[in-house]
Order: C-alpha cells, then structure tokens, then sequence
C-alpha cells in the first residue's frame, strides 16, 4: 500500500506568555497508509486537534516534517480537506454556496461547480436543501453540510476534528454510520480518514487503528489496530475488551501495556501521578469530587472505569480529570482499566461534612506539594498574609501565565474548602484563618 | 456576494416596479444635478450666497446629504484599507492603533480652518477646494470608530471559520469577500448610523465658517441656518429645522434601516433570535423584479468581473507571499520595506511639522501657560456638562430600560432626536440666554450637554435592559427597593454602560466646546472664557500660532483626561461590575 501522508519527529512549542517554551508535542512519528482509518485519542488537553492542524499545514511544527506523497509540505496541505467539531459553516452563505466554497479555489466553470456540489448534496442525504441557509438546519445536518463541503474537493485525506461531539448521542450515531457505509462501500473517492475523538468507543467503532497520545508534552504512546470486522457490534466482549485497554493506556500514564495483554487482568499498581516536574492538577472542584467518590462507594467500592463514565454520562473530557484527582489524593487507584476506591476513599464517602473537610485537608497537604509548600512559606511569613503573585510567578515560570492563573485558582479552591486558608479577591492576598 | 437570495423566477413586473425605475432615475438625475454644483468657479470676492427663500431648501438639502454621503463613502473604504492592513499585519498595527486612538481623540473641529485654507489652495479657483475641505472634516468626524469596529471585526473572526477559509484554499481575496466582510458588515453598519449623527454635527458647523476674515457659505441646510441666524430671521431659522428633521427621518427609512434588516443574515451565530428588524422599504425592494434584475443582470457581471480579476492579483501576490516565506530572505525584504514606508512618512510629516515650528516659534511661555487655564475652564465645563447630563438620563435611562416594550417603542425615536445636530438649536438656545440676561460661562455648558447627554442615554438604556431578569426578580423577592436597590443592583449594573456613555460624551463635548462657547445671534456675540472659544476666534483671525497652540492643549486634555480618568473607571469597571 502507498504511503499516503507521513509525520517524522513533529514537535511543537507553543510561546506561553510568562514561561520560556511549553512543548505541546515532543518526537510524533505517525505514517497513514492509503485504505487506512486512524482514529488519534488522548486526553483533554493533550494536542490532538494540534496535531491534527499541522497535519492539515495550518499550523507549523516547531520541529519535524509532514510530507504528503512523499514531498514535505510547506503551507496548507493539498492533500487535505478538514471538518470541523463546530462546522465552521458560512451562516451568510446558502448550503449550495457553503459546499461550492470547497471548489472556489479548483479551476472550474461555476456550472461544473454547481453540478458537482449537488452531486455530493446528494451523497450526503441533503437532497432539496440546497437554497437553505445554515440556521434552518439541525447540528446533524449542519454537519452533513460540513462533511460535504469536505468532500466536494474530493481530498485523499479527510481529516475529521472531533466531529461529532456536538451532536446529541442519536443524531452522532446516524451520521457516524452513513459516513462509515460512504467509506466502506467506496462511494466517495477519500483514500484516508483521520479522526480526532475523545471518544473511544467512537475510535474502536470506527476506525482501523487507534493512536493514543500521551500528555505534555504529547507523544505516541500506543499504536493499536483494531481489526475487528465491519459492522462492529459495540456489546461484544472483543469490542468491549478494545474499550476496556484503551481506557488503561488513557488512565495509566506510565505503564506501557503491550497489544497482546488483551485478555490478560493483571493488576499493576498506579503510578505517581505527580512527579519531580510541576504536572497540571486536574480542574476538579472539591464538591465534583465528592460526588464522584459516593457514588463510586455506592458501586461497591470497584468498577470498570467505562462503565463508570457511562453511568455519569460523561465525556472523557470531564472523567479523565476526576479519576485523575481521586487518585492523586489516594482515593482511588486504578489499575487495567478497573477503578477501587482506597479505605480513605471508602471512609471519605461516608464521613460527615466536617470529617470530610478533615480528610480532605490531610490528603491534600500529604499528596500536593504546592499546597504543602505554600502552607509552610505562609507560616514563616512576618505577617501571616502574602500576595497570591507570589505563588503564580513560581507556577507561572513552567507552565506560564494563564495556565498558572487558572491552577492557582483552583488550589485556591482547594484550600479554603479544606480550610487551610482564607483568601481576599480584591487585594488578592491569601491567610490564615483566624482561630 | 449575493445581495438578495430571493427566488427570482417567480417574480414578475409590478406597479411598483415602474416607482421604484422613477426613484432611481431621480437619484441619478439629483447627484448628477447637485454635483454640478460643488465645482462652481469660486473666490474670496466671489462667494456663494444664500438665498432664504424656503424653496431653495430642498436643493441645499440635496447639496448637505451629496457632501455626507461622499464623506461616508470615503469613510468606509478609508475603515476598510486601514482595518484591514491593521488587522493582517502584526508590524503595521503597532503603529496603525495608537495613531487611530490619537486620532480620534484630537478636536477635528480646531483643524477645519487649516484644512479649508489647504484645499483653497489645491483647487484655486473653485468652490471644490472648499467643498473638500467640508468633506474631509465630516470623513475626520466619520471614520475613526468604523475603522475600530472593522478592524476589531476581523481580530475576532470565529477561529474555526478562518481555518476553514485556509484548508478550502481560499486565496485572500475570496478570503476578505467570503469571511472579513461578511464578519464586519454588522459592526460596520451600526458603527455607521452613530458616524451618521456627529457627521450632521460637522456639516452644521463646517458649511458656514469664518476663515482668515471672510465668511464662507457651502449652499446647504447649516449655512442657510447659519445666514438666518445672522439675519435674525425665526422663520427661516424653523424652516431649516424642519428640513433638517426631514432629511435624518429619509435617510434612516430610506438607507438604514433597509441595510440593518438586510444586514442580518451576516450573524455569525447560527441561533434565530426573537426579535427581528423590519423595514418596509427592504420589503418592498426584496420583492421587486426590477431591483433583482438590476441586482442581478446589471451590477452582479461587472462586479464578477473585477472580483475574478482581483482574484487572480491576489493569488499571484500570496504565492509571492509564501515564495518568500519559505525562503529566508523574508527577514531582509521585510525590513527593507519598512524602512521605506519610515522614510516616506518621516518625508511627508517634514513640511507640516517644519511649518508648524515656524508658526510656534516666537510663542511666549506665557501664550502656553494662558491657554493652559482656559483649557481648565473648558475641562470644568466638560465634567460639568457630563455631571449635568448623567444626572437626568440615569433615572430616564433606567426608567426606559427597565421596561422593554417601552424601550423598543422609544429607541428608535430617541435615536432620530440624538442624530439631529445640536448646534442647530444654538441660536434659539441664544435667543433665550440674551432675553433672560442668563451668564453665558454657565450657559455655554447647557449648550455642551445638548450634544453629548444622547450618548449617556442610549448606554444607560442599554445598560438597564442588560439587567438580568433573576436579579430583578431576586430584589423583588426580597423587598429590596428604593435607594437600596438602586445601590446594590441598579446602579453597580449600569456602571460600565454608564462609563462607555461618559468617555463618549466626553470626546463629544471637548469637541462641541469649539462651537458652544462662542454663539452670535444677529450682532450679538455670547462668549464664555475657555479654549474652545480660544479656538474659534484664532480661527477666525487667522492666527496660527495660537490655533496651533489651542489645538495641541486640547489634545493634551482630552489624551490626559482618558489615560487618568477614564481607563482607570474602565479597569474598575471590568474588574469589579461585571456581571457574566
């Protein structure tokens, strides 16, 4: 098979304001085949719809080439055509005139234009909707529009940018199973599609291979086929056993878990989420967490981490950081996919408010040392009153500006739930509670 | 683009369609006829004069609306090169936006004699110098905040839509026709309706004024105002009034209010609102075959045309482009341009600034220091004219606000009345000040606030309809009324609408200061002690060195009064009442 479009040691730093460089990616080697459908997954967070922009040559990587056919690109990739998580439709423009737009650069009568957008209306399952605009339209068929003014160009390579998730869970579904029989029954031209999804039931149903990414700086953390066939039945075991490892790739940072474990349940214990380089603390609030922690007591205290995220019905987006906080105030652990809940978690659940507050206080102080620090350079300071900016600026020096701001903000949070301190909002200064 | 997306086929030839042929046969004719006007032979000794006979009126109106509407064409495509440039290069706006925030807080109205002597000069003998300068003045009063809003249009473009833009590998050309103007139209519109307002402002005051000694009268509605004020005439005085109302009623129904409900379809958001603009005159338009024909077999092939044409200069300049950027000359081309533009602007900057040296060089200290009193006098005028101004709209303003069928009747209204030109009312204002012997250095300062409390009005509405409703509901709930609910909803809600109508006001009024304090009704000149009457009279002798000086003071004022008042509220503003 041809090499369709190839990825060598793409890096990527992004100037935050505040800190000297944040490598968003770090050395992806990616390489699509002609024939191929590559679902890329990873945390929130973690580059995928970077990577995504600079396969598309929308952004430049700092370091590394993207070639198409063989040749680097430089400049909006050729080969390429984009659909977009929002639709980035023209609501100025009537669905006929937003589909021609993707041949306004080809070199063509407007009648061959013409033609050829209502052919691919056609294909699309947008018969008769030409002369409407975008706001008449539901966000299923707004996509359809999307995905047709993709098409019409007739790329080699579809690159999909989570272009599903603002559908509601029927309308994706539909559209995910029409694109799917355009794909498999050879009805559109496209010789590759790349989708960006943190859905990963999403990625095993659709596509042929999965690509996880790990977080800051992101690389390729694992490269799994999935070669289940086609139609996939989302209730099997192997179906759901894919699933299942996918979720423990995403969960578990540091265990790197080979193709063939599949079937296997061993228990790895979980790793230090927070190593000697300062890590983003994930943006959970303390009452979020309280929640998450009954309700993982009321399952008994052990459950599957997918099944966990179905029953909040939750995106990975809004999971991932509550498993990642539960476990890094020793909670949960979680291991292969599966979820237990500690006995200071089990205690926790069922403790009263003010037990509650306790705990949390002594495992935030025991677990974060940002927070332990900050208490201890509070304690020695003359007054007992000190500016936030002081603890910005050491956050703000790796991971810049408005990143620090946001985690101070949380810890902030943290802290005057568990009591630790109290905090002024106009002289943004933090102190100790009075007794 | 398409102007109406109507289906043309089933349309056909109506009664109304032959009206509408007449109308724009009549537009024609009248600009054709008009503009013959504006490039009479003309000289000091040789001036035009103005006739008060009431049926010269609708030709003086005609003459008043060509200038504005020139002005405003200029306007646009001056908003549209400048925003754009602003907006696509990162280099040029860190000059372009500090220079436009300079500009627009600079008194125009101080420049009006330089400019008008300098356009005499590039057309000697004919009244065009004159005209231009006229129209150059109402441009200065018109184009700075389109600019803003075009350029600010642009910046926040849906990051979303812009890369679709470049992954369908639109070339900048289809890019600005197909995302930056169709972004921007909405902005540019409104933005257009409130340059509109000052504009008629500026044409008052800039069709009749003294230079160097002599009296030049533009024919239009505020030199016939202007000459029957001299002549004490009331009649005509009410004459030019009317037609002055007349003209702002046809121009909001026959222009704005047609392009603000066409303008709709250009929302980014894909969600119907409730409550949608109607205008019958867009009904009646949308619905005529003439004007789709015309639309569609007369402006659409040679606009197509040009469009395909600039279409391909801008794929061959931005594959230039890229050439360069993938090469690593860029670096050098580009600073070697740069240095070119300095040197061309460091070039045309030398003679005005040299001449401006000339004329300031034999000024005393003293002159400055003079000047820099009255320009206290004026700055206590200006705050009280604001102060003044705040105190009844906040009551009215919240009063409106608050009740939104009421708002929605009056809004309109209010707006027709806060784009007719305040100095128009002047005279009769005059009449009443010398009747009652009233101390015109108080006085001066109600003539301030009949320009500038529109603005405070319209943010104080705006404000106390952004209340959101659960608040509202929340103080009833708790019995919170009276002066309680002022202080703890009402007032900390409006703030930062109050604020954005003072700092507008407030341009206003130090603009208007040049008008309003000095007035003359027949012989008798009212003047109140300030810069702004410092101002007229240097003008009006001709004196440079102090026009000069009154002009650079009053920049300094109104720069200083927005770095330490006005941006310090605005910080407070955004930080403490702001309500999500």
């Amino acid at each position: 098979m041809n090499e369709l479009l190839t990825l060598t040691g793409i890096g990527r730093n992004f100037k935050v304001k505040g800190a000297e460089k944040t490598a968003i990616l770090k050395d992806v080697n990616i390489s699509v085949k002609e024939g191929e459908f590559v679902a890329i997954l990873g945390p929130s967070g973690a580059g995928k719809s970077t990577l995504l922009r600079i396969i598309a040559g929308l952004i430049s990587p700092s370091a590394g080439t993207v070639s198409y056919l063989g040749h680097p690109i430089t400049g909006v990739n050729p080969g390429v055509a984009m659909v977009f998580q929002s639709f980035a439709l023209f609501p100025w423009l009537t669905i006929l005139d937003n589909v021609m737009l993707g041949l306004e650069g080809k070199n063509m009568t407007k009648q061959e234009k013409e033609e050829r957008s209502m052919k691919i209306l056609d294909v699309v399952g947008l018969d008769g909707f030409e002369s409407a605009f975008p706001k008449e339209l539901s966000g299923g068929m707004r996509q359809r529009v999307g995905i047709g003014r993709a098409l019409v160009s007739e790329p080699d390579i579809l690159l999909m940018d989570e272009a599903f998730s603002a559908l509601d869970v029927l309308t994706a579904e539909n559209l995910r199973r029409d694109l799917l029989s355009l794909w498999l029954e050879k009805k559109i031209p496209t010789k590759s599609i790349i989708l960006v999804t943190h859905g990963i039931e999403e990625a095993v149903y659709m596509a042929d291979r999965a690509i996880i990414l790990s977080t800051r700086p992101a690389t390729v953390r694992e490269n799994l086929p999935i070669p289940l066939p086609r139609w996939r039945d989302r209730k099997s075991t192997e179906f759901l056993s894919y699933v299942d490892q996918i979720y423990a790739f995403m969960t578990n940072p540091d265990t790197a878990a080979p193709a063939d474990k599949i079937k296997k349940q061993v228990s790895v214990p979980a790793a230090e989420p927070l190593g000697s380089e300062p890590t983003l603390l994930p943006n959970v609030t303390a009452g979020a967490l309280t929640g998450f922690l009954e309700m993982l007591a009321d399952l008994g205290g052990k459950t599957d981490l997918y099944k966990l995220a179905d029953r909040f019905v939750m995106d990975i987006e809004d999971f991932f950081p509550l498993v990642e906080m539960s476990n890094l105030l020793r909670f949960s652990t979680v291991s292969e996919g599966d979820i237990f809940l500690t006995p200071a978690g089990e205690a926790f659940a069922k403790a009263s408010v003010l037990d509650r507050k306790n705990l949390f206080r002594q495992h935030l102080l025991d677990n974060v040392p940002f927070v332990r620090a900050m208490v201890q350079r509070l304690e020695t300071d003359s007054d007992q009153k000190m500016d936030i900016d002081y603890f910005e600026d050491q956050l703000a020096s790796s991971m810049g500006d408005s990143k620090a701001a946001q985690q101070m903000d949380l810890i902030i949070g943290w802290m005057r739930y568990a009591e630790l301190i109290e905090y002024d909002n106009v002289s943004e200064q933090v102190y100790f509670e009075e007794p | 683009m398409t102007l109406f997306t109507g289906s043309s086929d089933t349309q056909h030839i109506r009664g109304i369609d032959i009206i509408l042929l007449l109308c724009v046969f009549i537009i024609f004719y009248g600009v054709f006829y008009l503009s013959q006007g504006m490039t009479v032979p003309f000289s000091m000794t040789n001036e035009p004069k103005i006739d008060l006979d009431p049926i010269m009126l609708p030709y003086y109106g005609g003459r008043s609306i060509l200038r504005i509407f020139i002005a405003f064409i200029v306007s646009l495509l001056f908003s549209i090169v400048y925003g754009y440039i602003a907006a696509k290069s990162a280099s040029a706006r860190k000059i372009l936006i500090p220079l436009l925030d300079i500009l627009q807080s600079i008194p125009v109205l101080g420049f009006l004699s330089a400019t008008i002597i300098m356009f005499i000069n590039l057309f000697p003998h004919s009244l065009a110098g004159v005209e231009i300068a006229s129209i150059f003045a109402i441009f200065t009063s018109m184009a700075w905040n389109m600019t803003f809003s075009f350029y600010q249009s642009i910046l926040s473009e849906p990051r979303d839509l812009t890369e679709a833009t470049k992954v369908l590998h639109l070339n900048s050309w289809q890019r600005f026709l197909h995302l930056d103007l169709p972004v921007s139209i909405i902005g540019l519109i409104w933005n257009s309706m409130m340059s509109f307002g000052g504009a008629w402002f500026f044409l008052a005051a800039s069709e009749a004024i003294s230079v160097m000694g002599q009296d030049i009268q533009l024919p239009g509605v505020g030199s016939y105002l202007a000459v029957a004020t001299a002549e004490g005439n009331m009649t005509a005085m009410l004459y030019a009034i009317v037609t002055m109302l007349i003209m702002i009623l046809l121009i909001d129904q026959l222009f704005w209010r047609p392009l603000v409900v066409w303008s709709q379809k250009f929302k980014v958001e894909l969600s119907e609102s409730e409550i949608q603009p109607t205008s019958w005159v867009y009904d009646i338009l949308h619905a005529s075959w003439l004007m789709n024909n015309i639309v569609n077999k007369v402006l659409q092939p040679p606009f197509r045309l040009v469009s395909f044409i600039i279409s391909q200069l801008a794929a061959v300049t931005d594959r230039i482009h890229d050439e360069l950027q993938a090469r690593h000359q860029k670096q050098t081309a580009l600073y070697l341009i740069k240095i070119i533009i300095c040197l061309c602007f460091l070039y045309l900057l030398y003679s005005p600034a040299h001449s401006t040296l000339l004329n300031i060089r034999d000024v005393k200290v003293g002159d400055i220091g003079d000047a820099f009193i009255l320009g206290t006098y004026t700055l206590l005028r200006v705050l009280a004219a604001l102060l003044i101004g705040a105190l009844w709209t906040i009551p009215v303003g919240v009063a409106i606000g608050l009740r939104p069928k009421l708002s929605e009747k009056l809004q309109p209204v209010i707006q027709i009345i806060a784009s007719f030109p305040a100095n128009m009312i002047f005279p009769f204002v005059t009449i009443l000040f010398l009747k009652y012997n009233f101390n015109f250095e108080i006085g001066s300062v109600f003539l301030m606030i009949l320009g500038t409390q529109w603005y405070i009005l319209f943010n104080v509405i705006a404000g106390a309809m952004s209340i959101p409703n659960d608040l509202l509901e929340a103080a009833s709930v708790f019995h919170i009324t009276g002066w309680q609910k002022w202080r703890y909803l009402i007032l900390p809600s409006i703030f930062p609408h109050l604020l954005t109508g003072l700092i507008t006001a407030s341009g206003g009024a130090w603009n208007a200061s040049i008008v309003s304090e000095i007035v003359v009704w027949k012989n008798h000149p009212l003047v109140a002690k300030g810069l702004g009457a410092y101002v007229s009279q240097a003008t009006a002798e001709g004196n440079w060195p102090q026009i000069i000086i009154g002009v650079m003071i009053m920049c300094i004022f109104v720069v200083a009064v927005n770095r330490f008042l006005w941006r310090r509220l605005y910080e407070l503003a955004e930080s403490r009442f702001h309500v999500e």
